[in-house]
């Protein structure tokens, strides 16, 4: 009997061994396992045994039926695998090819160096107001201490539609609509940004260009000076152009603006050393600044007596130009997709 | 404004051994800022030298062999001036010069013969050619007898000057002189200014007795005359003369010179008059209509009203503040002079010179002139006639004066200074400030007065002061901080960048256009009404209007990128439209997209933009702006005729027309391109529910499908209009799944499937009821003549 077993035994592992596929796999636990099988017949002869064999022979098939068990589930596994295998192997891909996707899109550098200009003035308390780009000679000029026939007018000749209609020069006339609106002659802090027009074109003057304006208004208690004025101007500098410029203010003239600065940054060309971009000087000439002119305050409603203010200007095109290292300021308006395509992602922080 | 330094010496003492470019640079720090600081001569390695010895070249009908000792040496240098001769003192430029141009001076061979230097011409050591004689613009320089052999030829002629060019702020026209530089000058290094010599003879009757002036108009504030005789015309004075070039006037005669160098001394523009030609008689009037004169430079001016003329009491000789007349120049033969000495207003020479001639005279009288200079200038022009052009200067003066000469004071607390400034610059120092600037002071214990002379026209109130502290004590010299005030966090209005993020995000590049168009296109892409708005004095008329709508310029930009070969273009632009409706004028925030090309980038997908593109972006924008649901694309009333008539949809939201969405017409644009402009202020001012959480159907949904062939004309907008209505509200949803046109369908039939979507909020909906629902919505549809599909 014990003999018997041990052929079946035998026999059925080298079979398992032999076989190339889950089928015959299966028929082979039937032929052994199976309620006819061979080793199931070998236990249903038991009881032909003595009381004293049986529990020896039936610990024994036990014993063998429990490794084939065991030999064909993991050849069973194998199979599964080696058949998981091949279907991956079939759905295996070229990766390298091309991916579906959306035509990427951009952001143009002029707005990007305007949000951040706007972040930083918001973080300081700043409210980002609008105005029109259709102004009245009001607005632009006579509420800014530019009456018909000053001199300073020479310095910007403007887009006229009507006597009193025109195209902005400058963002100052936000200043004016902002002093005007606020009815309570509360405090001030605003800058404002967009786009401002002058009559003149050539390759490093476009006729439509971008500016931002700050204007800050506070009661005189409160002793909004020139050196606030430096120190706001020194945070816009080194957040927006570049951490290590320098700042040198010269004294200058704005009719709305008194005493008036235009503000020079070491040249971020050659860091001060002195090239063609800077004339030589080491210098850029950047914004233009100073504390509002009394007589800005009183033509808009606020007391020159009891409150004071500073305000700032400068152009964004030539920014955005050195931030992202344009060459000619001519491709910021032309719109070539292949300049467009460069300004597809985020910014470095 | 040209500012030659030795010019500047005459008035204020400054350090020899101080280089242009640091006066340059401590002028800008105060606030005069320069364009260029230089030697007014660059050449180098010029020396004074006589030829000795001059043949003609043996194989040249021009060039000569020369000769020439420079002291140390004996030189051959070959030279083709015509005027080179034997004894002649010239200037030498040695080997090794380096002239203007980049001309190095090399040893050389001039056919055959070796020529060691070059002598030169003065325009080529650099003056220019058009301050010169004729004699020495067609030769060498003919240096006097009296040259040393091996001296500087520069120092000698009196040349060794530095020039410095400011572009000067527009309310310094007192700068417009030396003498206000020298005040300048003065007060940055603190120093004396020195007043010129105003002196001089006065003989015989007063002037009152042969000549009258009369001012018959309010624009005429001062007009002070004399008369000088016998004067000698003749060539200035070298030092005249150099200062002038150095200043960028040309010298023509010690009369007409003096005339020009006391303007550049004072900032106050004279005129001479031949005394003969004018009369006994001087009239300053308002200009009649059309009336003629013909100005020093040859020039028929046609004169309106607002011009003021300067006439003899018939015609006119003058035109105030811009030029003399020709009728009256100064010429080699006159004899007697009229000297004028005015101040006209300065808005009406503005307007004048802007209309007729800008000159060095208009852009002073334009800034405004100091009264006290007027009369300054009139003194001096005796003194500089009698001892360069030896005339006599008659007795007295013709008068005319409404200004106001006294100078203002100004009384301003030390704090007011340092609260503006933000500093904590001391009594003393403020003081010494305004001494520096020689203004008189009367120092207080908690103010200062301050007299502010006359030449200083820009200075009218305390901050005017606060600007003379500021600029002289140095603002570098002043500490930034930040404003101290309430921590508040400021506001911006996100939505236009979040439209702009989004837009981008979808896959299209921002523009930035210019919104000047040319008024030919300003009409199109619209029907709606309003008047362009055109410039009154466009740069060019491609750009003489403003735009309405966006698409124009946007197209413009396609069209660009076309001639480039970048055919794939999907853009858009936040931007402004400009109009005028009745008296009103306005601007509108817009969107504006265009679409062509490819879009969608797969391999074996060579789709190319289509309406449904371009439409789905627009439905994008809308969603993504919480108008889901609220807006419909329907056929408009009138279409503007650059649209593709059977490509194109106005955008509706609230049953308000807020944009446009199509083709452009084939016949304008024969490739596929599409566009879209939404009126932002319109869309934005439809107010938008807040974002809101629902709840989540705990019940299953069921879910039909629908195929029906409809007529090819029946938009899908009908169809589920008539199925949403049968259907109820049990419908959750319906999305059109297919369209089928071609075999198997009639011609004029098209095939749609729609996916319905049903549910409810608390029950399962059962088989029998959503059957209910089916039949009912198909028998409405066949009633309307379309067919189910099994």
């Amino acid at each position: 009997m014990k003999e018997k077993i041990n052929t079946i035994k035998q026999k059925s592992i080298e079979e398992i061994e032999n076989v190339s596929d889950l089928k015959s796999l299966e028929d082979i636990k039937i032929k052994y396992l199976g309620k006819k099988g061979e080793l199931t017949a070998v236990l249903r002869g038991m009881k032909d045994l003595s009381a004293d064999e049986r529990p020896i022979i039936g610990s024994l098939v036990n014993e063998v039926r429990d490794t084939l068990e065991e030999i064909i589930e993991q050849k069973e596994q194998q199979f599964k695998r080696e058949e998981l295998n091949q279907r991956l192997q079939k759905e295996k891909i070229d990766i390298t090819l091309p991916s579906n996707k959306l035509k990427r899109g951009s952001i143009h550098p002029l707005n990007r160096v305007i949000e951040d200009i706007e972040d930083l003035f918001v973080s300081m308390g700043y409210d980002v107001v609008e105005g029109p780009e259709l102004e009245t000679d009001e607005y632009c000029f006579e509420r800014l201490n530019l009456p018909k026939g000053h001199p300073a007018r020479d310095m910007q000749d403007s887009f006229y539609i009507t006597d009193k209609y025109l195209l902005r020069t400058q963002t100052s006339s936000v200043q004016a609509r902002t002093m005007v609106a606020n009815e309570e002659k509360s405090p001030i802090r605003i800058i404002t940004v967009g786009k401002t027009y002058r009559r003149e074109d050539d390759a490093t003057h476009s006729h439509q260009f971008n500016q931002i304006e700050g204007l800050v208004i506070d009661k005189k208690e409160r002793n909004v000076s020139l050196a606030d004025l430096k120190g706001t101007l020194e945070v816009f500098v080194r957040k927006i152009i570049g951490a290590n410029l320098d700042l040198r203010f010269r004294p200058s003239y704005f009719p709305f603006t008194e005493p008036s600065y235009e503000v020079d940054v070491t040249c971020f060309k050659c860091g001060g050393k002195g090239c063609n971009l800077c004339k030589q000087t080491g210098w850029i000439e950047v914004l233009g600044s100073g504390m509002v002119h009394p007589n800005v305050l009183k033509i808009n409603g606020y007391d020159p007596e009891k409150y004071r203010g500073f305000a700032f200007g400068t152009g964004i095109d030539r920014l955005a130009m050195f931030r992202y290292g344009i060459t000619d300021m001519r491709y910021l308006y032309a719109n070539d997709v292949r300049f467009l395509n460069q300004f597809d992602r985020k910014d470095e922080e | 404004m040209i500012l030659s330094t030795n010019f500047l010496k005459d008035f204020v003492d400054i350090d020899e051994n101080l280089d242009v470019k640091t006066v340059a640079e401590d002028m800008t720090r105060v606030g005069n800022e320069y364009d260029s600081a230089e030697k007014l001569i660059n050449s180098t390695n010029l020396i004074i030298g006589e030829v000795i010895e001059c043949t003609m070249h043996p194989d040249s009908d021009h060039l000569h062999l020369c000769k020439v000792n420079i002291g140390t040496e004996i030189l051959n240098i070959v030279c083709g001036a015509p005027n080179v001769r034997e004894g002649l003192k010239v200037i030498v430029a040695q080997v090794g010069a380096e002239l203007p141009g980049d001309f190095k001076i090399k040893k050389g061979m001039i056919r055959g013969q070796e020529s060691n230097g070059m002598l030169c011409a003065l325009y080529e050591i650099g003056i220019d050619k058009k301050f010169l004689s004729e004699a020495d613009k067609n030769g060498i320089c003919e240096l006097p007898k009296n040259a040393p052999i091996g001296g500087d030829p520069i120092k000698f002629l009196e040349l060794d000057d530095n020039v410095i060019d400011f572009e000067l702020t527009a309310n310094r026209g007192d700068l417009l002189s030396i003498l206000g530089m020298a005040y300048e000058v003065g007060a940055i290094y603190d120093k004396q200014v020195k007043l010129p010599d105003l002196t001089h003879n006065e003989s015989g009757e007063d002037i009152s007795k042969e000549f009258e002036t009369k001012v018959e108009t309010e624009d005429c504030k001062l007009f002070l005359t004399r008369k000088v005789k016998d004067v000698k015309i003749m060539e200035s004075p070298d030092f005249i003369k150099n200062r002038l070039i150095a200043s960028g006037i040309r010298p023509i005669n010690n009369v007409v010179d003096i005339s020009n160098y006391v303007m550049l001394e004072l900032g106050q523009p004279l005129h001479f008059y031949d005394a003969d030609n004018l009369g006994n008689k001087i009239v300053v009037r308002q200009a009649e209509e059309n009336e003629k004169l013909i100005t020093l430079d040859n020039q028929e001016r046609i004169l309106s009203k607002e011009d003021i003329v300067i006439t003899d009491g018939k015609k006119a000789v003058g035109l105030a503040g811009v030029m003399g007349g020709l009728n009256t120049e100064v010429e080699e033969n006159t004899k007697n002079v009229i000297i004028e000495a005015a101040i006209f207003d300065s808005v009406k020479v503005r307007k004048t010179s802007n209309k007729i001639l800008r000159s060095e005279a208009s852009n002073r009288f334009e800034k405004g002139l100091d009264p006290a200079r007027t009369y300054m200038a009139i003194e001096r022009a005796c003194n500089l006639l009698e001892k360069y052009a030896n005339t006599t200067v008659v007795t007295g003066m013709l008068k005319y004066d409404t200004t106001d000469n006294r100078e203002k004071d100004i009384e301003i607390e030390y704090s007011f200074i340092n609260d503006v400034l933000g500093a904590n610059i001391s009594k003393e120092d403020i003081i010494d400030t305004f001494r520096k600037l020689n203004f008189k002071t009367k120092p207080n214990e908690e103010f200062v007065t301050v007299t502010v002379p006359t030449r200083r026209i820009d200075i009218s109130i305390k901050e005017d002061l606060v600007e003379e502290v500021g600029r002289i004590y140095g603002v570098n010299n002043i500490e930034g901080r930040l404003p101290i005030v309430p921590m508040k966090r400021g506001t911006v209005n996100k939505t236009i960048r979040k439209i702009r993020n989004k837009m981008s995000n979808l896959g299209l590049n921002e523009t930035l256009s210019y919104i000047l168009i040319n008024d030919k296109d300003v009409k199109r892409f619209t029907t709606d009404e309003f008047e362009p708005l055109k410039l009154l004095a466009p740069i060019t008329e491609e750009r003489n209007t403003l735009r309405y709508s966006m698409i124009p310029s946007l197209y413009k930009i396609y069209e660009y990128n076309k001639a480039r070969e970048n055919k794939d273009v999907c853009i858009f632009e936040i931007g402004k439209g400009f109009w005028k409706r009745q008296e009103e004028y306005g601007e509108d925030k817009k969107i504006c997209v265009l679409m062509t090309g490819k879009f969608y980038n797969k391999i074996g997908y060579n789709e190319e933009v289509n309406f449904y593109d371009i439409k789905g972006v627009t439905e994008e924008l809308l969603d993504f702006l919480g108008y889901g649901g609220r807006y419909s694309f329907i056929l408009p009333k009138q279409m503007p005729q650059e649209f593709h008539p059977g490509q194109t949809a106005e955008i509706s939201v609230n049953n308000d027309i807020v944009g446009i969405v199509g083709r452009i017409h084939p016949e304008i644009e024969k490739e596929d391109v599409f566009v879209m402009e939404v009126n932002l202020d319109k869309l934005l001012a439809k107010k938008v529910g807040k974002m809101k959480f629902k709840e989540i159907s705990k019940f299953p949904v069921v879910k039909k499908d629908l195929s029906i062939l409809v007529d090819k004309n029946i938009e899908s907008k009908e169809i589920e209009t008539k199925i949403k209505k049968k259907a109820g509200k049990l419908l959750l949803d319906i999305k059109v799944f297919d369209l089928y046109e071609g075999k198997n369908i009639d011609n004029n039939k098209k095939s749609l499937a729609y996916s319905l979507t049903f549910g409810d909020q608390n029950r399962t909906l059962n088989d029998e009821e959503i059957n209910e629902i089916m039949d009912k919505v198909i028998e409405d549809l066949e009633k309307s003549g379309m067919q189910l599909r099994k």
